[in-house]
């Protein structure tokens, strides 16, 4: 027999793998794409002379005030950075105990026809529209709330925060349940041989061995809710006040973009202040996923020793 | 040999597997301070009833048992036996080593932590420290007891398993083919270890290994097909089995 390889012998596998890297390649040149074109939309506020006269880079973080429409325009970024941090947090304050909680229920502890409900129903939670989440957020839940606590102001952070979190809660629990679910069964065999309860088998063992994607997947939430814009858009009562207060009104880098980008004057100041908050929120998301990627590394290195 | 207490009756036993007979009627006595090896061909039902012991097959779904498993004069199956209590009592060592991914002091500390007031907490380093040397393994890992105990070898991991299994001070400690995932050298330390422990524990070992058996255990159950054939001290079983099937499954004759 030759050892000689045969013409062709592995065209189509060669043809196959081109194909893929071609395809996954795609989705990279894409986000470049994208990036390059925030990019181009936002830099004349640093290079164009014409632009600068309207707005430039010193105005985004001096003042407290967003009203790029007045006579006197302010382009403050401060109250909408402000306002996605708040809505973000309390939305994360209300969706990763409950996200978390749920995973860890439906992995440790439900049956199996009780399981086989719960995932697939909280994932089609993911499949309601946002627009859906803040039209319920607007028209019930505010009123509801509202009336249950006396507030003052109908449309606010808090609000927002938790429509938001009905809309991560999902995303978390998916990728949460997936990690926890992951943990070998060696590690429970191994807890509840040496007298631990169930409870502190999921706890103690499994939950903490399931930290580093539990985390990956918390901060994956935090990334979906800074983009988030239906809900909070709707929910959140849209007013770029500078306060802490969760019980006031606010809005995001997000809505701000949808609502006023439809209606903005092109190649104006305030066309691409807008783009330079799209950049924002860009290398908002860029660093959260930097940072899931840091710490899920660090974790697994804590607790799973070094990799060899 | 002289014979002491036994500590483990086992009487009438069998286990089932949704309709299918795993275990049918198994009865012998494993005495205290002894190793007691079960051996038989792979599927016979020999890590079944070692799981038994410590209850750890309800984490299936679909296993009823019938008979009894007494333990000190107790069914361990009985109406009101705290499940967690008897596990505390009963430690078990499993086929791959199973460290949790923690430190090897958080592994070794973790029974004791989870007692439910247990023995002081305050002298977890001693509880620690006394577990990992009568574990054997102490000088290796004494100096980086902090470090996560994944990183340790696979023989290394095995006996800090063990380390962690004694902490609870049990009576008695279920190893099931501690060393099947090990080397030779690996092996012959748990071999040795297994010989020590017996002075302190009661300890019923799962081996597919012959000479394992017979260089560790006094006495020897041989199973297949879910039924005990024999039982009996090692040293007559293995040179003068009383059974035809024993005598060609040690032989070599089928596996």
């Amino acid at each position: 027999m030759s050892l000689q390889r045969k013409k062709f012998r592995y065209l189509g596998e060669s043809l196959i793998e081109g194909n893929i890297k071609a395809t996954a390649s795609l989705a990279i040149v894409v986000i470049f794409l994208i990036l390059f074109f925030i990019l181009r939309e936002s830099l004349p506020i640093f290079f164009n002379p014409e632009v600068q006269q309207e707005i430039t880079f010193r105005h985004f973080f001096s003042g407290i005030q967003w009203q790029p429409v007045s006579d006197n325009p302010r382009f403050s970024l401060w109250p909408i950075i402000l306002g996605s941090l708040k809505v973000t947090l309390i939305a994360l304050l209300f969706a990763v105990p409950v996200a978390v909680a749920a995973a860890l229920y439906s992995s440790e502890f439900a049956g199996g026809r009780l399981k086989e409900l719960i995932k697939p129903g909280v994932e089609l939670l993911a499949g309601i529209p946002s627009v859906v989440l803040g039209f319920f957020a607007l028209v019930v839940m505010a009123s509801f709330l509202k009336d249950l606590f006396g507030w003052q102001i109908r449309l606010n952070a808090i609000n927002a925060g938790l429509a938001l979190g009905f809309a991560v809660i999902p995303a978390i629990y998916s990728l949460a349940e997936d990690a926890i679910n992951a943990v070998p069964k060696s590690f429970r065999e191994a807890a509840l041989g040496l007298g631990a309860t169930p409870w502190q088998s999921a706890t103690k063992v499994v939950l903490p061995a399931a930290l580093p994607g539990v985390s990956a997947a918390v901060l994956f939430g935090m990334g979906r809710a800074v983009g988030e814009t239906m809900v909070v858009l709707m929910a959140a009562g849209n007013a770029p006040l500078f306060s802490f207060n969760p019980l006031e009104s606010t809005r995001t880098m997000t809505a701000t973009i949808a609502a006023e980008l439809g209606e903005v004057v092109f190649g104006s100041g305030h066309y691409h202040a807008l783009f330079f908050i799209g950049l924002v929120l860009f290398a908002v998301t860029f660093a959260i996923n930097l940072a899931s990627h840091a710490l899920f590394e660090g974790l697994m290195t804590r607790l799973y020793g070094a990799r060899k | 040999m002289e014979t002491k207490h036994n500590r483990l009756e086992i009487r009438d036993f069998s286990l089932y597997y949704h309709r299918t007979k795993a275990l049918e009627d198994i009865s012998m006595s494993i005495p205290e301070q002894k190793v007691t090896a079960i051996i038989g061909p792979s599927g016979c039902g020999k890590s079944t009833l070692l799981r038994s012991i410590n209850r750890m097959n309800e984490l299936i779904d679909g296993v009823a048992v019938e008979g009894e498993i007494r333990l000190d004069g107790e069914d361990i199956y009985g109406r009101n036996i705290d499940v967690v209590e008897l596990r505390r009592k009963v430690g078990m060592v499993f086929q791959r080593p199973n460290p949790f991914p923690k430190s090897i002091f958080e592994n070794v500390a973790f029974g004791v932590r989870m007692g439910e007031n247990g023995r002081a907490k305050d002298n977890l380093d001693q509880v620690v420290e006394s577990s990992l040397k009568e574990a054997a393994i102490w000088d290796e890992v004494k100096d980086r007891l902090h470090r996560s105990a994944m990183e340790l070898s696979g023989g290394q991991q095995q006996r800090v398993c063990i380390a962690r299994a004694l902490a609870v001070e049990p009576e008695v400690i279920l190893m099931d083919e501690p060393a099947s995932a090990l080397d030779p050298i690996a092996t012959a330390k748990i071999e040795e270890l297994i010989f020590r422990l017996k002075e302190k524990y009661t300890i019923v070992i799962v081996t597919h290994n012959m000479q394992q058996a017979a260089r560790v255990s006094d006495f020897t159950a041989f199973l297949m097909l879910g039924k005990l054939v024999e039982f009996g001290a090692t040293d007559r079983m293995l040179t003068n089995p009383g059974n035809k099937l024993t005598e060609e499954y040690i032989t070599g004759r089928f596996g």
